[in-house]
């Protein structure tokens, strides 16, 4: 047990690491992150202005929290349906993962929290910043929204990558999943609130995203941080993405397994 | 049309013979594997959908955004979408140029006798973006039903215009992607910014940027006229402080300003890529 912790500790070192090798990747993707951001900015504060200065409890200065976290988070949550897994159970690289002894969904988690942390430095922190200099934001003064916040946002990034686990999976069975991921990632992209904060929704509409994990990939982490919720209110919206997580988990190991089992590999 | 061999034994092929070989062989190749196609056309039906659902969620909550009604923004939506799904069937895999350069594939393109960026545009066009272009056109026809234009030789004409025009303008734009690439390698991501960012600006109402956004996305990246002047000009409105709405009728002159800028960019990208022998 002790070792298996010390295996995965060093993947996630290895995930951070690997990540950072890809400097100029970041700042390419956070230049596309920030003008994406202006774009969004300019259409929910239009929107607002509409509204009478105030929608659906957002404000200006709220919702561009709201939108330049949101930009700096994508790093973190990759909102692609594709993952390295899929590439894997297709090439059948895959079998060597079965053979190691760490377990498949854990190993691949671990390599991509380190991922995802190290994303923070380079697109998260500096997108915030950026929005906070130039169209302004709001965020909370105190230490709590922060610390309950950290723990929301590495929920998220394991609930992300489980969903992504989960479905490349389905390549066992499909040996294209290119169709399945973009679905996914549309899905994904549409319900999380990445373009439209899910506060926005239709009652219908919300009714459906709260039905899927997504909205805790990305609003949750969002609301946490932001201070949008608080208290008992942002200890439930953490207990719904614990439960999201343990769900994922279990698909997702149940589907490692029925996939080990229609795996045949050729040879050596 | 499917006996290119028969005709070729009896006349030489013709100089677009090899093009039209290559399209065939990828539209067949792309519905071949039956459920795979299917499932393609359907996350691409979801894309439009779900780009579409962003604007009908904003509209849920307000009744005007800069200045266009929902009506408005259906026309606006229409045009905008149409032109980036049809640029993107034709020229969107172009900024793959990175996935050839590591697999060493590109090196193909520059032995054949024919134009490296005309043998890239034929090389793989996506039939899967015809259902987005499906959610558009649906879009569009509804907001050319349901909002007041005046028709005549005029409004048809503009939007033959911006139509065609839109779609050079997206599909160049993936062309300066593409060159731009040889240079970035790993940087790549950052060209998403002017294709699909210039993709989602042009589907909004330009009277809500900040100045900088306006003159870049209207005059550097010129994507407001692939879709917001137009929509101006068929509902007859004004248009914001540096985007008058006459401007719809210079649509063409923004697609060969993009055509330009593709044309050096692809040139230099072409002469500075060095084959790494794979």
């Amino acid at each position: 047990m002790r070792r298996n912790l010390r295996t995965l500790g060093l993947l996630v070192r290895a995930g951070f690491r690997r990540e950072s090798t890809y400097t100029l990747a970041m700042l390419a993707g956070l230049f596309t992150n920030v003008v994406f951001g202006f774009i969004r900015s300019a259409i929910l504060f239009a929107a607002i202005d509409s509204a009478g200065g105030q929608l659906a409890g957002y404000t200006k200065d709220t919702i561009s929290a709201y939108v330049w976290l949101s930009q700096g988070l994508i790093g973190a949550v990759m909102l692609t349906g594709a993952a390295e897994i899929g590439q894997r159970v297709r090439t059948g690289d895959i079998a060597v993962d079965f053979i190691r002894p760490v377990d498949v969904q854990a190993a691949h988690l671990a390599t991509d929290l380190g991922r995802a942390a190290y994303t923070l430095i380079p697109r998260g922190v500096p997108s915030v910043l950026v929005g906070a200099l130039t169209v302004g934001l709001v965020m909370p003064t105190a230490a709590l929204p922060y610390l309950l916040g950290a723990v929301s946002l590495v929920l998220a990034v394991t609930l992300s990558f489980l969903c992504r686990y989960a479905v490349n999976l389905t390549g066992f069975w499909l040996i294209e999943t290119r169709g399945v991921t973009t679905l996914y990632a549309v899905t994904y992209g549409f319900l999380s609130g990445l373009f439209v904060p899910v506060h926005l929704f239709p009652s219908w509409l919300a009714t459906v995203a709260a039905a899927t994990p997504f909205p805790s990939i990305l609003q949750s982490p969002i609301d946490v941080i932001s201070g949008r919720v608080v208290g008992a209110d942002a200890l439930r919206v953490v207990a719904v993405q614990v439960a999201w997580v343990a769900g994922a988990v279990l698909i997702g190991q149940a589907l490692t397994l029925a996939g080990r089992r229609k795996l045949e590999v050729q040879g050596g | 049309m499917a006996d290119l061999d028969t005709r070729s034994e009896v006349r030489p092929p013709g100089p677009l013979a090899p093009y039209l070989a290559v399209i065939r062989s990828r539209l067949r190749a792309q519905r071949s594997y039956r459920t795979s196609f299917v499932l393609d056309l359907l996350g691409s039906f979801f894309v439009g959908l779900t780009e579409f659902g962003e604007v009908a969620v904003i509209f849920h909550n307000v009744t005007i955004l800069g200045g266009l009604d929902f009506h408005a923004i259906l026309l606006l939506f229409g045009l905008s979408n149409l032109a980036f799904s049809l640029g993107d069937m034709i020229f969107g895999h172009i900024d793959q140029i990175p996935t050839y350069v590591r697999a060493g594939t590109l090196e193909a393109f520059y032995l054949r006798p024919q134009p490296i960026l005309a043998q890239l545009m034929v090389s793989d066009i996506q039939l899967r973006r015809l259902t987005r272009a499906g959610v558009a056109l649906v879009a569009l026809v509804a907001g050319l039903v349901l909002n007041d234009i005046h028709w005549g030789a005029a409004a048809i004409g503009l939007l033959a215009l911006s139509l065609v025009s839109g779609v050079a303008i997206f599909g160049g734009l993936f062309v300066w992607a593409g060159a731009l690439q040889f240079r970035l390698i790993n940087g790549a991501e950052v060209t998403n910014s002017f294709t699909y960012g210039g993709s989602y600006a042009s589907a909004q109402p330009a009277s809500v940027f900040p100045t900088a956004l306006k003159l870049t996305f209207g005059y550097l990246v010129p994507v407001v006229f692939t879709a917001y002047l137009p929509t101006l000009r068929l509902l007859g409105l004004p248009g914001p402080a540096g985007l008058p709405s006459w401007l719809a009728w210079f649509t063409p002159v923004a697609a060969v300003w993009v055509w330009v800028v593709a044309l050096v960019l692809w040139r230099d990208g072409t002469r500075h890529y060095q084959s790494g022998g794979g």
